[in-house]
């Protein structure tokens, strides 16, 4: 569960990036958060993870209190959130196999925990069959799964998907999409940051939009239909 | 999940990461090897200095003349109380016999010493000191012992040597320091660099809920091994030049003065330093280098 009070971020070249957010999600919702760029939606996402501190306001993500949270709690508190990049952020050197047992050693896992759980992930995200490739031989689209898997691995409570189909065909998109829907089916909360309107508007969900700092909108089964929102 | 601390997964990480990262490993097993030579041909150069000049100060001597009146047997007694004195290493009896053959060797052409009775000459005492440093002090100790009728040392020379020695050490000193803190830099640029390609990994990690010690251990293993490695490669470069300069020095100056300090005899010295050392600098740079990539 995040929850979000009057968060206030400004940087120190003086940029407002947040200006007064208030903001619930519960555990088991799926959320689109869309905005224009420059908009305050990666501050949003960098407060959620811990990256950086807010100026001003209350937030909780799963239980921790990120106004007074230690800096060596936050390895904690990440490992209840999986995160997902436009850019995939894979290993280039590991196999797929690797970059999901590499995410599990991160957090002390035994040898026995990954040849339990690897292969479930792997299939979940469609992937069983490419565990020894290595991601310059796979597909954009399949970069992606093995970045969702890699985020589901250690069994978050949270996805965190920032501009996760940003960098793949309409095609690829949907199916990463449908992915996500199905791991919110599971039980895992996701939150989704996009731009993609025809994307946002096929799953109807619920859709924050967020524009110069401020929530303009908070719908559920909402559209979006970019910039004029 | 378990939490657990996987030392035998750091050690393969740290390896693999040494083997992966093929050149920048090279690179800085070759800076540790080039520093470790720099500061250990500097060091053995003034080991070797200090004992020569320890050699040269063993040789400088106290001579204790007793009174002229003092029977063979009278003079001999004093050796007890010469020992006595403080600084004092040996203490060798020389007789009047005896100290005119030392002074006619050499002079046996001089007809007009052909006469010279060994009255002329008196009963004395060669003294060997501990600490040269100490030596007007021992002088005068000396001559106060009962039955020395005067001292000669040559504390000019002490003087010189004593300069000389603490001029080498300080020196020494100082250039071990520097060399030592320039080293460090290099090694902790050269790791950096190296952490420098793979600072996405790290970054991976973190967002995976990595702790810091999780992603530093791999780096520490690294730096072990790069710094134990280059310890051993400049152990051995070092013993191999050390024996080649030896021999040059030798024979260059045809004089048995130069008298090089064994190799072997240091080894037990040298290897462990050259070890911690490397590993100083494997780790120390190590950690330094990904310190800053750690505030993901």
């Amino acid at each position: 569960m995040i929850r979000l009070i009057e968060i206030y971020k400004e940087y120190d070249n003086g940029t407002k990036a947040l200006k007064g957010v208030s903001m619930r999600i519960e555990d088991g919702e799926f959320v689109f958060l869309v905005g224009p760029s420059g908009s305050g939606k990666s501050t949003l996402i960098k407060l959620i993870t811990g990256e950086i501190a807010a100026t001003q306001g209350r937030l909780m993500v799963n239980g921790y209190n990120m106004n007074n949270i230690r800096p060596r709690q936050i390895p904690y508190m990440r490992r209840t959130l999986g995160i997902i990049f436009q850019d995939f952020r894979l290993i280039e050197k590991k196999t797929v196999y690797e970059n999901l047992s590499f995410a599990m050693r991160a957090i002390g896992a035994s040898n026995r925990e990954l040849k339990r759980r690897i292969p479930y992930v792997l299939e979940l995200v469609g992937l069983e069959e490419k565990a020894d490739r290595y991601p310059g031989e796979i597909s954009g689209g399949e970069q992606q799964r093995v970045a969702i898997a890699r985020a589901l691995v250690n069994n978050p409570s949270m996805i965190i998907a920032d501009e996760p189909t940003g960098n793949l065909d309409p095609q690829r998109s949907l199916e990463i999409m449908m992915l996500l829907e199905r791991i919110n089916e599971l039980g895992t909360t996701v939150l989704v940051v996009t731009h993609e309107r025809a994307l946002v508007n096929r799953f109807a969900k619920r859709v924050v939009a967020i524009e110069n700092g401020r929530i303009i909108s908070d719908e559920t089964g909402g559209y979006y239909n970019g910039q004029t929102i | 999940m378990a939490r657990r601390f996987d030392f035998g997964y750091f050690v393969r990480e740290g390896f693999r990461s040494v083997f992966t990262h093929g050149f920048m490993s090279f690179a800085a097993v070759c800076m540790t090897v080039a520093c470790l030579l720099i500061m250990g041909s500097f060091s053995l150069l003034a080991v070797n200095l200090d004992h020569m000049l320890g050699d040269l100060e063993r040789e400088n001597e106290i001579l204790a003349y007793i009174n002229e009146d003092y029977t063979e047997e009278q003079a001999r007694a004093v050796q007890k109380r010469l020992e006595q004195v403080p600084n004092v290493s040996s203490v060798t009896f020389v007789t009047r016999a005896q100290a005119k053959e030392d002074f006619l060797e050499g002079r046996e052409t001089n007809p007009l010493l052909d006469s010279l009775p060994a009255e002329a000459l008196r009963d004395r005492y060669r003294i060997h000191i501990f600490d040269i440093e100490l030596l007007s002090q021992t002088k005068a100790a000396i001559d106060a012992v009962e039955g020395v009728e005067n001292t000669r040392a040559a504390e000019d020379v002490a003087q010189g040597f004593v300069m000389v020695r603490n001029i080498t050490t300080g020196v020494a000193l100082v250039l071990i320091g520097m060399l030592l803190f320039i080293s460090l830099f290099i090694i902790a640029n050269t790791i950096r660099l190296a952490t420098f390609y793979r600072r996405e990994e790290i970054a991976i990690m973190k967002m995976c809920g990595a702790t810091n010690g999780f992603v530093e251990w791999p780096f520490v293993v690294e730096g072990m091994i790069l710094g134990l490695t280059g310890a051993l490669v400049a152990f051995f470069l070092e013993w191999g030049l050390y024996e080649l300069v030896g021999q040059m020095v030798v024979r260059s100056s045809g004089l048995s003065l130069v008298n090089l300090i064994r190799y072997q005899s240091m080894a037990r010295v040298i290897l462990p330093v050259f070890c911690g050392t490397g590993l100083l600098i494997g780790v120390g740079g190590s950690l330094v280098a990904i310190r800053r990539f750690l505030q993901v």
